[in-house]
């Protein structure tokens, strides 16, 4: 079993690419751990109760809410945000789309569904619209720009099975 | 949220050595336990992380059963492909509650462990006899649309917030656990208790006994089955009602019944003895009225949540109707078919 240390436990991540060795005290947050020390301010912090999907991030791949996580308890984790989605300075798929599409106005929760369609397109189990928004109920809009953001996630989605088709 | 002390056992005998600390609290996908720590809701002294306990696999048992480990996230039980196949049941309740995220988190001991999503238990500002027994109870007379319509007790009508569970009271499941005495095995009747004068008590685990799995018998509904959920919106939101069904139905005569109520007590609701009247018999309307009236005869509406009496009524009908039909309930596409 490892020591227990309200000074900090070791930590180590590699986010967006670069590693990590970090001590932290076991009741930060991995949003907050990601905003207040390692200034990636891409990740919103909305309701900071896993109710508004503001600050979904990928760990090892798939999409949780930070907010909700003790950053210690995924020591060892990959972690990809926002700012790691795109390759090499470059738009990611659905950061493209949503542009293409005006799948936002204010843009507070924009990270935040951008990394959840990510994960929604990683699971594979959304096909329909319906699907799609059910998939995505779990990252809210005040703006309500809720019908661009599902037709930017379709685009992405349909351009997934053309590349697939043109591979086969 | 308060300072604590952080473990992270290797095995199980190590946590259950760690849940001896006074105030210590098991920490899995933290979706609830962090949550409330952030509210003041709960302070523990020690937070025992399991996350790298060996838990996370599911299993065939040789009876034709499946054995679900305690940190099997709830998106990889309603995906996989044992339960996609013979507990589409299961598999429905989980992925109508939450969102992707929380679920792809949230682990399979932690749903049967958190705490109901009362106003009052959340905010430590007013009196609650589960957040701090013998204070009073806020809800009565207070607040109360999303509370229990059965089972209630004068000290505490908070519903438990799963879907999951109604899902797997409906299937029979056996909950196991481990603690300083050994191991035990919960039928899932008996695992979620009423609140009586006790509402602190959620359960009849005892106290640093760890949930290690879940384990569902053989079953069988084929398409017989449904989850029917209902609430304020169509999605990312608590059950007012739910309903889970599984019929077996031979030459169109119900062999065997289980229903099980969601949002409407302490505990995922079943009633045996109205599951009786339903055998036998073929599905119809006036049977279908017959069992809900029994199940509701003892119904109490606490003013705010009188409509839940009503809607559970017509709920449990258009379940029945759905499991018999073979037209379980879409999660995504939820307009009435």
């Amino acid at each position: 079993m490892e020591p227990s240390a309200a000074a900090g436990i070791p930590a180590s991540f590699v986010i967006n690419g670069s590693r990590h060795d970090l001590t932290i005290p076991p009741w930060i947050t991995l949003l907050d751990l990601l905003r207040e020390r390692l200034q990636l301010t891409g990740t919103k912090k909305g309701c900071d109760h896993g109710q508004c999907g503001a600050c979904t991030i990928l760990v090892d791949g798939v999409r949780i809410n930070s907010c909700l996580v003790l950053a210690v308890s995924r020591d060892g984790a990959e972690v990809t945000t926002i700012e790691g989605l795109g390759a090499g300075g470059s738009l990611h798929p659905l950061q493209a789309a949503f542009v293409e599409h005006d799948a936002l106005q204010c843009g507070y929760c924009t990270p935040g569904q951008i990394c959840s369609a990510a994960g929604l397109l990683s699971e594979g189990h959304a096909r329909t619209r319906a699907e799609i928004r059910e998939n995505m109920s779990g990252n809210l809009c005040r703006c309500g720009a809720y019908t661009n953001i599902a037709d930017a996630i379709e685009d992405v989605m349909g351009q997934g099975a053309v590349a697939r088709e043109a591979a086969e | 949220m308060n300072r604590f002390d952080y473990v992270r056992p290797h095995t199980i005998s190590d946590a259950i050595k760690a849940l001896a600390t006074p105030a210590s609290r098991v920490l899995a996908g933290g979706t609830n336990l962090v949550d409330l720590m952030k509210y003041d809701v709960d302070r523990p002294a020690c937070v025992v992380d399991i996350n790298r306990l060996p838990l996370r696999e599911i299993s065939e048992m040789a009876d034709g059963g499946l054995r679900i480990g305690a940190l099997v996230s709830n998106s990889d039980l309603a995906w996989h492909q044992t339960v996609q196949a013979r507990y589409p049941l299961l598999a429905s309740a989980i992925l109508a509650g939450a969102s992707p995220q929380l679920r792809n988190a949230a682990t399979t001991g932690g749903n049967l462990l958190q705490r109901t999503r009362c106003y009052y238990f959340y905010d430590p500002s007013t009196a609650c006899n589960k957040r701090d027994p013998g204070t009073g109870c806020s809800a009565i007379g207070g607040v109360n649309r999303i509370h229990a319509i059965l089972g209630a007790s004068a000290d505490c009508i908070a519903v438990h917030p799963s879907d999951m569970c109604v899902a797997l009271a409906a299937i029979g499941a056996v909950v196991e656990v481990e603690g300083p005495s050994g191991k035990r095995s919960i039928p899932f009747h008996d695992f979620h208790r009423l609140p009586g004068s006790e509402p602190q008590r959620d359960n009849t685990m005892r106290e640093g006994e760890l949930i290690t799995g879940v384990v569902l018998p053989p079953a069988d509904f084929g398409a017989h089955y449904t989850y029917l959920k209902i609430r304020d919106r169509l999605s990312y939101a608590f059950a007012l009602v739910s309903v889970a069904v599984g019929l077996t139905l031979k030459a169109d005569t119900i062999e065997d019944a289980r229903v099980a109520l969601g949002g409407v007590a302490h505990k995922p609701w079943r009633d045996d003895a109205a599951e009786a009247v339903l055998k036998g018999q073929k599905p119809a309307t006036p049977l279908f009225r017959q069992f809900a009236d029994q199940v509701l005869a003892e119904a109490k509406g606490q003013g705010e949540n009188d409509f839940k009496i009503e809607l559970a009524r017509r709920a449990i009908v258009r379940a029945l109707h759905q499991a018999a039909a073979g037209t379980p309930q879409d999660q995504s596409n939820k307009s009435v078919q």
